[in-house]
């Protein structure tokens, strides 16, 4: 059975921002308690025409450049995220009519909080493991919302990552795959309710850690490997302080998880968040390097991948823009005004 | 009136205990208890517990923890007196055994405060002030704490160092102890570094949310000797009200409830406050520690802040004070916390204190408060 794995990769993040300072000003918050406590200072923002959809086309053509491939064998696109533009039809269809996988494709949208991008990459990788479809697409994005005010606002951001499986041209393996869930509510959005609602401290012990480290332990052990024969490790990133703990307590050293830890100056971009850390470190990565990848979603799960870097990797990073320097090339700065017309806070009346 | 002792005791864990819930908690504790007592029933219960119903959505605490412990049909009471709400169950067990009502009497508190949002606790808690003069007008406990800080900063030239040792000795006791919540060695920096609350009130001035139980059983003197157990009596307990609203009190540097508990207990015990070898007292906040220690007699007025510099209530020191880890590191259950006082205290006279073992300790307080101070409860043990 030949290897299946990652034949192109590619982000999107936005080029507005906004600081936890601007943030903290609008509430009489002390931003530098928020800088300490989420260790973030500052988040993208998507512009009033950049929405899940339009990141997911950007960060696709990326990871198309990258896997040099006719997309009409793309034969399957999947989009993880909780901020579809509708609530009914399809994300899907409007990315892969965009880059030009129609129609003969298979199309579904994904929904498990932050990890339902690596659901997308799950069922992507599965289906071209069992030989359904030459190529897969798997996206995930979000432009998710925190509600004004609540420290949710100070992380919410956005960005998408895109890969392709397939079994040729790969530039990174899929050795193991693992996932851990429970039912946890952790963090929830109803029908019809704009901004998310959180158990405050419930989200990080009995939720966050319990899965990421849950998973992080289950898949080394399922690969009988330890975290000193792993190269890179990316976890799912809500602020900045979750990942690093869940790497010390898996045994990784910070430096292992700096190319992906993107938080500080992105946010939390939700589907978005481990995937496009991936990208940043495939943007690095080695040949014969191992990279660890553990997801979370609320309500809750884990998936985790350990993937191999191939010889590939070097011949294809550069044929389209590194995430790194997406974050941190050209950022455009936003007042809280200009925030909230972009985030559709507040309505232009008509 | 009957010598009543204090024969078992049960605490686990304390924390955010997310996979238990309210029966849980208080269940195991009230079994480690009767466990360590070697009792083969119990005659009465009394649950300390300040607000089950805000937090939980529970109330009718005696017969639904009288039902988990498969004990129906004994007399059970829930006793609520906000924070106090332990202590006082205590102290209504003590007083039944005393009087010959009951033979053996399970005095337990519980609060499992972890269900609800941080502003819905904050929300529960607040209901212990005065609503119409102090919840109305948007204050809540660390700002009324705050406030007292500041009248004692104003009024004795307590310093804001002062008040972040307290929190730093209790830390450094807690480190210690395997129940604490927050087992963590701190210093004055960064309890000065920390998030602000409420000026001049850091995050690490303020004692914790917190899920916990703790349970004793007590029994008369006689009873306690025929179990074999090391003799810790009941000599003394108080029980005193103030005005339940800050404003309304002549001093605002003082609490005089825990004064008038203290004067109660030590006469019933035939004490003075030197004959008091270590103290747990009710350190919600860095200066609730401070003010105690002056109400209680340990130190004169204003003279606090300078006796926890001098390292006075230190393991060592002349009055070792919380050396459990008080609420701030051991956590504040608010209605075990009154029981876990005495809990500690009795571990103290078993020596099973390690690190934190007062050596030759055999008179020890107990002092737990409700609100900014409105109800007090002071409880002197001695052990033989």
């Amino acid at each position: 059975m030949t290897d299946v794995g990652i034949v192109g990769y590619g982000a999107s993040i936005p080029r507005r921002r906004i600081k936890v300072e601007e943030i903290a000003k609008v509430w009489g918050a002390d931003a530098e308690s928020y800088k300490k406590g989420l260790m973030l200072t500052e988040k993208s923002v998507p512009a009033s025409d950049q929405d899940t959809i339009s990141l997911s086309v950007e960060a696709s053509k990326r990871a198309l450049k990258r896997a040099g491939i006719d997309p009409v064998r793309i034969g399957s696109v999947y989009i993880g995220s909780e901020s579809h533009p509708y609530a009914v039809k399809p994300s899907g269809t409007t990315v892969a009519e965009a880059i030009g996988a129609v129609p003969e494709c298979h199309c579904a949208d994904f929904e498990f909080a932050c990890k339902a991008g690596t659901e997308g990459m799950f069922v992507a990788y599965s289906e071209v493991k069992a030989g359904t479809v030459e190529y897969s697409l798997a996206i995930g994005a979000d432009t998710s919302q925190g509600a004004p005010g609540d420290a949710l606002e100070y992380s919410a951001a956005a960005g998408a990552a895109a890969f392709i499986f397939g079994r040729d041209r790969l530039c990174a393996i899929v050795t193991h795959t693992y996932s851990y869930m429970t039912d946890t509510p952790d963090f929830w959005r109803r029908e019809y309710q704009h901004y998310p609602q959180h158990g405050g401290r419930y989200t990080g012990e009995p939720a966050y850690f319990k899965h990421v480290l849950g998973a992080g332990r289950g898949i080394l052990k399922l690969a009988g490997l330890t975290a000193d024969k792993i190269d890179w490790f990316i976890a799912h990133q809500p602020n900045g302080k979750f990942p690093l703990r869940a790497g010390k307590e898996l045994g990784f050293p910070k430096a292992k998880l700096d190319p992906g830890w993107l938080v500080p100056t992105l946010g939390n971009t939700y589907s978005g968040a481990s995937p496009i850390g991936l990208t940043a470190t495939l943007d690095i990565a080695k040949p014969g390097q191992r990279i660890l990848m553990v997801s979370y979603g609320s309500g809750a799960g884990s998936d985790a991948f350990i993937f191999e870097v191939t010889e590939r990797i070097n011949e294809i990073r550069d044929l389209a823009e590194r995430t790194r320097y997406q974050l941190e090339h050209h950022p455009i700065y936003l007042d809280y005004g200009n925030y909230a017309k972009h985030r559709g806070k507040i309505l232009r009346s008509t | 009136m009957r010598d009543v002792a204090v024969v078992g005791i049960g605490m686990d864990k304390w924390g955010e205990l997310w996979e238990k819930d309210l029966r849980d908690l208080y269940v195991e504790a009230a079994l480690l208890a009767i466990d360590d007592a070697g009792v083969d029933h119990v005659d009465s219960m009394y649950v300390g517990c300040m607000t089950s119903g805000l937090f939980n959505a529970q109330e009718h605490l005696g017969s639904i923890m009288a039902d988990y412990l498969g004990m129906n049909p004994i007399p059970a009471t829930r006793i609520e007196s906000a924070c106090a709400s332990g202590g006082i169950a205590v102290r209504m067990g003590f007083m039944e055994v005393a009087g010959g009502f009951s033979d053996i009497v399970l005095a337990g508190g519980v609060e499992k405060m972890t269900d609800i949002s941080g502003d819905g606790a904050t929300f529960a808690l607040a209901t212990a002030c005065d609503q119409e003069w102090e919840a109305y007008n948007g204050v809540t406990f660390p700002g009324l704490y705050a406030m007292m800080a500041r009248a004692h900063m104003h009024k004795y030239g307590t310093t804001r160092e002062q008040l972040a040792m307290v929190a730093v000795k209790n830390h450094a006791n807690g480190y210690h102890n395997p129940n604490a919540q927050y087992r963590m060695k701190i210093t004055v920096k960064d309890v000065i570094n920390s998030v602000k609350v409420a000026e001049p009130l850091n995050i690490l001035d303020c004692s914790p949310i917190t899920d916990g139980a703790a349970a004793v059983i007590l029994t008369t003197v006689e009873n306690a000797r025929k179990l074999g157990k090391p003799i810790v009596r009941i000599i003394g307990s108080g029980q005193a009200t103030s005005t339940i609203a800050l404003h309304s009190r002549s001093d605002l540097a003082g609490m005089d409830a825990t004064r008038f508990a203290a004067e109660k207990a030590y006469k019933m015990a035939g004490k003075t406050p030197k004959d008091i070898d270590l103290a747990e007292v009710h350190d919600c906040f860095t200066i609730a520690e401070l003010i105690v220690m002056e109400e209680l007699g340990f130190v004169e007025k204003g003279k606090s802040g300078p006796a926890v510099e001098a390292g006075e209530t230190a393991i060592g020191g002349r009055i070792p004070i919380n050396t459990s880890g008080g609420l701030k590191s051991k956590g504040h259950p608010v209605g075990a916390t009154g029981v876990a006082q005495v809990v500690a205290l009795v571990e103290q006279f078993r020596c099973e204190k390690g690190e934190c073992q007062v050596e030759g300790a055999k008179v020890g307080l107990a002092q737990n408060m409700g609100g900014s101070g409105g109800s007090c409860v002071v409880t002197i043990l001695e052990a033989e």
